[in-house]
Parts: C-alpha cells; structure tokens; sequence
C-alpha cells in the first residue's frame, strides 16, 4: 500500500509523516509541490509546518499548488486525504473541510501533549479507534483555533462530522472544543494535533507514568493501511 | 505604476491579537485617547499598462476567493490608485 506525503516549501513535518507510514507497515511515496501527479497513491498525508512561510493565511497558498488541486479532484473521488496542523489549515483553505482556523486564543505557540476524544470512527484514518476513545498525541501550533460561520457549525455538529474533540480543556479558544474534522464522505480527516508525533515507544508522549511510550498516532496510519488492505 | 489595492481586515467579531498587542503598547507608552486598535492587510496588484473595469472585476474576484478568507476575514475595500 502507498501512501503519499506531499512536501510543500516550509513543511516541517513529512519525514516524520513518512516515518509513521513506514512503522505502520505501508510503503511512503514523497509528492511534490508542483508536481500534479500523485503516482497511483492509495492515500495522501499533508504534514504539518509552515508551508509557504504562513504567506497571506497558513495554508492559503499551499491549497492552490498543483499538488493540492490534483489531490482536491482526487479526494472528491474518495482517496483517503489526512491533514495534520498546517495540513488541516490547507484542507480548510482548499475548501476539502468547512471553517477555518485563527491564531490561538492566548496568543502564544503552544507544544505539549493533548488529550482528544475520538468522536467518529467511520473514516479511514480512524476506524482503529473506539468510538469516544481517549488517546493522547502532541499538539503544537501558533494557530490552532478552530472557528466556523453559526450555519456550518450547526451542519458541523449535525452531521457529525466532528472527529476529535479536545478533552481535559480547550488549549487554543477552538469553537466547540474541535480539534479535528471529516468531510461527509469520511474519506478527508484533518486534525491540529499531530499523530505522526506518537507512532513509537520512547518518542511518544508520556502514558500513565511512562514516559514517553504513547503510540496513539500509529492508528491513524494503522486504520488506513488495514481499511486499503481489505478494500 | 497603476495599481489595484485591496484592503482586508479580521472580521469585526473576531479576536485580533496582533490589534491588542499594538494597542496594549500604545497605552503602556501613556496614549489614553485610542481605545482599541485592530490589523488588517493592504495587498498590491500593480499591472503594467492601464486598468480596465474587466481588471477591477477580476481583482475583486482574486480578492474574495484568494486574498482573503471569508470565514475570517473581510476585504472592505478594492480601487484602482493612479
């Protein structure tokens, strides 16, 4: 199974993204920003950072580099799409999920472990998980806060399309405690924390009093892998 | 050079930390007659030869549908500056 990892100029993240594949079992195909052809993936990883520099809104340009369109036609035809962090800000700002995302309610940067509750396991980045499972996966952005129009949050909510809900407090001011979403499909999840952050015992987030040995993040690419496999 | 400016603010309901910042600065610097200060953007377009409605229309397009974001932000002024 391959799984693509596009790498725009500033992103930080798809080594790592890449690495989470690979300990997941798939094999990782590096896509590039300008390059429209997605070389047969079977799913798409937008990593996180700073793509573009954060130029005009985080995300806003990346979601117009010809690697995004050709995965936004792709995704309209139901390829498995995750975006973490700046991804998730490209999926918004490609117009793949409804609301956006501002800087966090506080003001600052914010990077520590977070708890999140999984709210909708019928997607393929997360139907590993429990529904209302809670795991535990690094956060860390400038600008994480979730917001939508009062119209889309109601469609939002009443669809239930929220994925992940923070729990144990809201970090940033996201409106509704949303710390990721799905399209209506379920094939396009985006999310601000970062899974690829927890995919190995010892480079995890602390568990229960062990430090460091949270392996939450590995799901998401365990989920997409198993759901291509018997697809 | 004629030129198309666009002007986009954070929309109104909005928090705008960069806004409080300077304004929190002003008032440390003894300034009481402003009472809140808020950031928006001023963006270029500047074209090589004069400026047609057809140019103006398709500013206010790239405006609403690339410059800014409507969920955040709102353009409150598109013109053509000599």
């Amino acid at each position: 199974m391959k799984i693509g990892v596009v790498t725009f100029p500033g992103t930080l993240d798809d080594r790592d993204a890449a690495r989470a594949v690979r300990l997941a079992g798939g094999s990782v195909v590096n896509l590039w920003h300008a390059d429209a052809n997605l070389h047969k993936v079977d799913a798409v990883v937008l990593p996180g950072g700073f793509s573009y520099g954060d130029y005009l809104r985080c995300g806003a340009i990346a979601a117009q580099a010809p690697v995004t369109q050709a995965i936004v036609k792709a995704a309209e035809g139901g390829l498995p799409v995750l975006g973490i962090c700046n991804g998730f800000q490209v999926l918004v700002e490609a117009h793949l999920l409804p609301g956006g995302l501002i800087r966090n309610s506080q003001g600052r940067f914010i990077c520590k472990d977070q708890a999140l509750r999984v709210e909708s396991v019928s997607t393929p980045w997360t139907n590993g998980f429990s529904q209302d499972e809670i795991i535990r996966i690094p956060l860390k952005n400038g600008e994480g806060g979730y917001i939508a129009s009062a119209s889309d949050l109601e469609r939002i909510e009443g669809e239930g399309l929220v994925t992940f809900r923070y729990v144990e407090g809201n970090p940033n001011g996201s409106i509704n405690d949303i710390a990721g979403l799905r399209n209506a499909r379920g094939n396009v999840v985006g999310l601000m924390p970062h899974p690829e952050h927890a995919v190995e015992p010892g480079f995890g987030p602390d568990m229960d009093g062990t430090m460091r040995s949270g392996i939450d993040g590995l799901r998401f690419f365990t989920s997409v892998l198993n759901g291509l496999v018997n697809a | 050079m004629p030129k198309i400016v666009v002007e986009i603010m954070p929309k109104a309901d909005l928090l705008d930390p960069q806004g409080k910042a300077v304004n929190n600065s002003l008032h440390r610097k003894g300034n009481a007659r402003i009472v809140n200060v808020r950031v928006g953007k001023r963006i270029e377009l500047h074209f090589d030869s004069e400026i047609t409605d057809a140019d103006l229309f398709e500013a206010r397009e790239i405006a609403e549908q690339f410059l800014s974001n409507d969920v955040i932000e709102d353009v409150v002024d598109v013109r053509v500056e000599a």
